[in-house]
């Protein structure tokens, strides 16, 4: 394979990444502007946050500068040009532009997300890798039992059982927050309170993921084990534990990363209801305060920001395949 | 939120032989057995709880047990648990049915248009199925609940709208492997009419996933549904799993009951389905039985 013809495939991967974002991004904006002219009342009010706090000389200024008084294909073009210079609006409730909103609450959201999913991988795998091991024995039989105990659990009702056994019952954890904001703790002592406030929520996230990891991981090392490789490393004399983690594992791997871009979307729906429970600040708290506060402006800002993220998310996780695989190529 | 593995299955097998591998799995009886349970507890509400489940009928804060005529206590408001629970349950039942049935329809049609045409109309029909795929579902689902006011219809709706996507391509992929196979060609040359051949010849034989899938995306639009309802996005004259357990947040820390107890139901009925689901998948795909 020469060098230039690989280039010139990744040449071509990234361009079809970057007109596929682009597409998706484009077909998102249609859909948060129909959504818009679909609320009752007309967008000027919805972009002021039907709050009843703007003046009506606000209201036709926004009128205005929206061009709601133009037709709505004119309308439409104003919208993405917005969008494309990443102005997502203004938050009445909140004095501040959509988008500094976001930027603030997305890192919380992040470091939630990278926890719960951390969690339920690493947890998942061990799991599954055990019960494939010991299929149909008890230990199997457990580990499958609870798996499908989690997935079958909502992720709200998870979060308010472990509150109730956790802080109320054993108070041992914070009930909800990202820090203790009264102790003013500074360097390392900050990062402790911090983790210790993200057990319960990355918990509550994660167990619903730990499952799917669970099963998959099981079905996968049972897959793979029966595969020619695993007979021929065995018939070389590797160790068990090498050959569990160099070829097993490796491979059963694929479908576990794969099954992490097909979440992302699901796992930021999940912290809605995560960081509603715990008071985390997050983008999903910040979602339900928009729901409450009837911000739908806001509201569309954070689900057009959040669908960025599961884009972003599935080019790291294409990345990631080759190198998990390096037969994989990047290919359109 | 749903978990559509990979399956693999050539046609639906004799109703008789279907039904004998179903009950063969203790799984999957135990799953019918909990979702029979459900549906007569959804069936005999009216009889039970003839009342509205919605009117303080009790001392607030009763625990479970502590009256024998309240077996599952009452809540803060002194309604009685037990029959939010068996109200719950139609409510839960129909929401996952009818919104899985919306998102069947546009799942299926997406998905067979798409694999029996090919070419351009496939690459549109997936280009916007990807982009369903990309918008974070629930989050999807909240913004349609609540720019469109929260009632059962939307609830269906925005469950129904977000949750076609998975459903859509493995419809497609299975209509893709049939289009070139010697029936379809067969139809295409007797000059049967599109419309038709996708009916009557190419679905009947994509039917075992799908009625897999429809298992599992009921249990997950049930479970849409309830996390709507948590965070206030139901019908407010309308009891739900959900709202209780919603409301029983409030009183958490006093009174865990109201919100765990309904809990329990959305568990048990979720279950039951992915047992279901799960059965299902095993005794269609004659592959798999080895196992």
């Amino acid at each position: 394979m020469t060098t230039r013809g690989k280039t010139g495939r990744r040449l071509r991967f990234w361009t079809g990444r970057i007109v596929h974002m682009a597409l998706v991004v484009f077909g998102i904006a249609v859909v948060n502007f129909f959504l818009l002219h679909l609320a009752p009342g007309d967008a000027a009010q919805v972009l002021a946050g039907e709050a009843g706090s703007a003046t009506p000389e606000y209201l036709a200024a926004l009128r205005r500068q929206f061009g709601l008084d133009q037709p709505l294909p004119v309308q439409f073009v104003r919208y993405v040009g917005h969008l494309l210079t990443l102005d997502l609006g203004f938050s009445f409730r909140h004095g501040l532009p959509v988008s500094d909103l976001i930027a603030q609450r997305l890192p919380a959201t992040l470091l939630l997300m990278a926890a719960s999913i951390g969690f339920a991988v690493v947890a998942g795998s061990a799991l599954g890798a055990v019960a494939a091991r010991h299929a149909g024995r008890l230990a199997d039989t457990l580990i499958s039992t609870l798996a499908l105990l989690f997935y079958a659990t909502p992720v709200f009702w998870i979060g308010l059982v472990l509150v109730v056994i956790f802080s109320v019952g054993l108070d041992w954890l914070p009930v909800g927050g990202m820090t203790s904001v009264e102790a003013g703790y500074a360097g390392w002592d900050h990062v402790r309170d911090v983790a210790r406030h993200l057990v319960l929520p990355a918990a509550t996230l994660g167990l619903f993921y730990l499952a799917i990891y669970t099963r998959l991981m099981r079905a996968a090392t049972l897959e793979v084990t029966t595969q020619d490789f695993v007979r021929t490393a065995v018939a070389k004399g590797l160790t068990a534990r090498r050959i569990a983690v160099r070829h097993v594992l490796r491979n059963a791997l694929l479908p576990v990363v794969t099954m992490l871009g097909v979440q992302v979307g699901s796992i930021l729906g999940g912290a809605v209801l995560v960081e509603t429970i715990f008071a985390w600040p997050g983008l999903g708290r910040l979602a339900f305060e928009a729901l409450f506060q009837r911000d739908l402006n806001l509201l569309l800002g954070i689900l057009l920001c959040s669908s960025a993220v599961v884009v972003v998310v599935n080019l790291a996780v294409d990345l990631l395949y080759t190198v998990l695989d390096p037969r994989i190529e990047l290919a359109r | 939120m749903s978990l559509v593995e990979p399956i693999r299955v050539v046609s639906l097998p004799g109703r008789s032989g279907l039904a004998g591998r179903l009950l063969r799995r203790p799984s999957a009886v135990a799953g019918l057995a909990l979702l029979g349970a459900i549906v007569g507890m959804a069936a005999g509400a009216d009889v039970l709880y003839p009342a509205d489940p919605l009117d303080m009928v009790g001392t607030p804060f009763l625990w479970p047990g502590a009256d024998p005529d309240f077996p599952l206590g009452t809540d803060m408001l002194g309604r009685d648990i037990a029959a939010g629970i068996f109200h719950g349950a139609r409510m839960s039942l129909l929401i996952g049915a009818v919104a899985t049935l919306v998102s069947l329809l546009i799942g299926v049609g997406v998905g067979a248009v798409a694999g029996f045409f090919g070419g351009r109309t496939d690459h549109a029909l997936m280009h916007v199925t990807e982009l369903f795929q990309t918008i974070p579902p629930f989050l999807f689902a909240i913004v349609i609940v609540a720019v469109l006011q929260p009632n059962v219809v939307t609830v269906v709706l925005a469950i129904g709208l977000t949750s076609w996507p998975s459903l859509a391509r493995l419809v497609r992929a299975e209509v893709l492997r049939l289009r070139d196979g010697e029936m379809v060609q067969a139809s295409i040359a007797i000059g049967l009419s599109d419309a038709r051949i996708i009916l009557a010849h190419v679905l009947p034989n994509v039917l075992a996933p799908i009625v897999v899938s429809a298992s599992i995306m009921v249990a997950s639009a049930i479970l849409t549904e309830s996390s709507l309802a948590f965070l206030g996005l139901g019908d407010p004259n309308i009891v739900s799993w959900g709202s209780m357990v919603g409301s029983g947040r409030e009183v958490l820390r006093t009174d865990w009951y109201v919100a765990t107890v309904p809990g329990l139901a959305i568990v048990a009925a979720v279950l039951a389905l992915n047992l279901l689901g799960d059965g299902l998948n095993d005794a269609l795909d004659p592959r798999q039985n080895r196992r």
